[in-house]
């Protein structure tokens, strides 16, 4: 008569997961020391964000929580964390791997959507208007030489990057 | 004469000419040559290596292939291109399996990673190619102990393990060289902390926190200037104090000015060649001092 318990998952699966990809190797390494958030400029700004915290839940294999709530987002790229980390952890890079994850799964904060965007449409994050075109002339700067475009599309789609970002056939 | 390929990114032609203006003027003079290679694209950075670390690598190789072919080494003027080119580039020619995965992806391009150039951030060209001693015989405007709060940003410095540009923690390169114009580099509170600029479109109450706390720091050790190298840096705390402004109803007036640009005034450039009206922080005060 007993039910059937639906299969908990392990606290090792998500670590597994994120060891395997770039960026995450080294999560396992942690020993919770709290120096990364002590060297954070973000944790000292705001409480949404604490990295010893985000490396915590995910080694204790809160998947869900920790690839949908907003903290993986907060974390500015600084590296100082990963410059001081007494256990190599690279964690503004386990951070990379996380957000890769997520995005990968359709958590896409908008932000990220344009930067994309830009990047598929002209090779370049930030447009060039036509005012600052007509200033650089103005100054003698020389034209802007042409992008790879071209060469970019081919990488970006060898990665499958374009159908990361935009899954739902929504042509860019 | 060295010559470098100019790797000159997005954000500088789109948004700083005066940025783009002086490091050119300044280079050149300084013997210099820099050449605009065709086909390059963004250096893939922070944004792009949060949506896909695998394909970031990819497109900063790519690049840099860029660079191989044309038997260049790199030159970037942008602290964050740095970053990502730099760090790809060690990180390929250190790790031959990440190395065979790139070239992979790069075959759909036509383009293969060999791995035989180097990335350069522009203060390390100056320091190694042109010399403290010849930019000091250069100078032609000593800025007149002008106190300059360096602020080189986060990605000149961090992580080290990959950039090996100075001391993380206790670096000297920027303040050597700012000294060189003739200028003062002071001591300020959390002179090594990031700007929080990578946050802005994401969380801009918490970034222009993070940066108001810089500009803080600096009129608070009675800086004349902060000088920046990044141009999102620049971005964060120039424009960021018109934000300030409204919504901490505090004013610092404190001029934003990139180091090639103080460097192109000791040179002799003519402030009228720079656009200088490019700065929201009207750099006045600063153009008065250094007379």
């Amino acid at each position: 008569m007993a039910e059937e318990k639906p299969e908990k998952p392990s606290t090792v699966d998500f670590a597994r997961e994120i060891t395997s990809k770039l960026g995450g190797e080294t999560i396992t390494y942690c020993y919770q020391c709290g120096t990364c958030a002590s060297s954070c400029p973000v944790a000292k700004t705001t409480d949404r964000y604490n990295p010893r915290q985000i490396l915590r839940l995910a080694l204790l294999g809160q998947r869900g929580e920790v690839l949908t709530e907003d903290a993986i987002w907060l974390c500015a790229s600084c590296y100082n964390c990963q410059e001081r980390c007494p256990q190599k952890v690279e964690i503004a890079d386990v951070i990379y791997a996380l957000r890769n994850i997520a995005i990968s799964e359709g958590n896409i904060p908008a932000i990220y959507t344009e930067f994309a965007t830009g990047l598929m449409s002209e090779g370049r994050i930030v447009p060039i208007s036509k005012f600052l075109e007509k200033k650089r002339a103005d100054y003698g700067l020389p034209p802007l030489k042409p992008t790879g475009i071209e060469a970019l599309k081919k990488i970006l789609s060898a990665t499958g990057f374009d159908k990361i970002m935009f899954k739902k056939g929504e042509s860019q | 004469m060295t010559s470098y390929a100019l790797f000159l990114g997005c954000t500088i032609p789109a948004r700083q000419p005066q940025y783009e203006l002086s490091a050119r003027k300044a280079l050149t003079k300084l013997g210099i040559e820099l050449i605009d290679l065709e086909n390059m694209t963004c250096c893939a950075p922070p944004p792009l290596q949060s949506i896909d670390l695998e394909t970031s690598l990819a497109v900063a190789a790519y690049n840099i292939c860029l660079a191989e072919e044309a038997d260049l080494n790199m030159i970037t003027l942008c602290t964050g291109c740095f970053e990502s080119l730099a760090m790809a580039n060690r990180l390929l020619k250190e790790k031959p399996e990440l190395k065979e995965r790139v070239n992979k992806i790069l075959a759909n391009a036509g383009k293969e990673f060999k791995g035989n150039k180097e990335v350069r951030h522009y203060l390390q060209v100056l320091m190694n190619d042109v010399g403290i001693n010849s930019i000091k015989q250069n100078i032609i405007k000593p800025l007149n102990n002008l106190k300059v709060a360096a602020f080189s940003g986060c990605h000149l410095l961090r992580p080290s393990a990959l950039l090996r540009f100075d001391d993380p923690e206790r670096p000297r390169i920027f303040d050597t060289l700012i000294e060189a114009l003739g200028a003062k580099s002071i001591w300020y509170k959390n002179k090594l902390r990031c700007c929080g600029g990578l946050l802005r479109g994401y969380a801009d109450d918490v970034a222009l926190a993070i940066a108001r706390d810089k500009i803080v720091n600096a009129h608070n050790a009675s800086a004349d200037c902060i000088s920046t190298l990044c141009p999102f840096c620049f971005l964060t705390l120039d424009l960021g104090q018109v934000l300030i402004k409204t919504t901490y109803k505090e004013e610092y007036n404190m001029p934003i000015i990139h180091y090639a640009e103080l460097l192109s005034l000791s040179l002799g450039v003519e402030p009228k060649e720079l656009a200088l009206d490019f700065h929201k922080v009207k750099i006045d005060k600063v153009m008065e001092k250094i007379g």
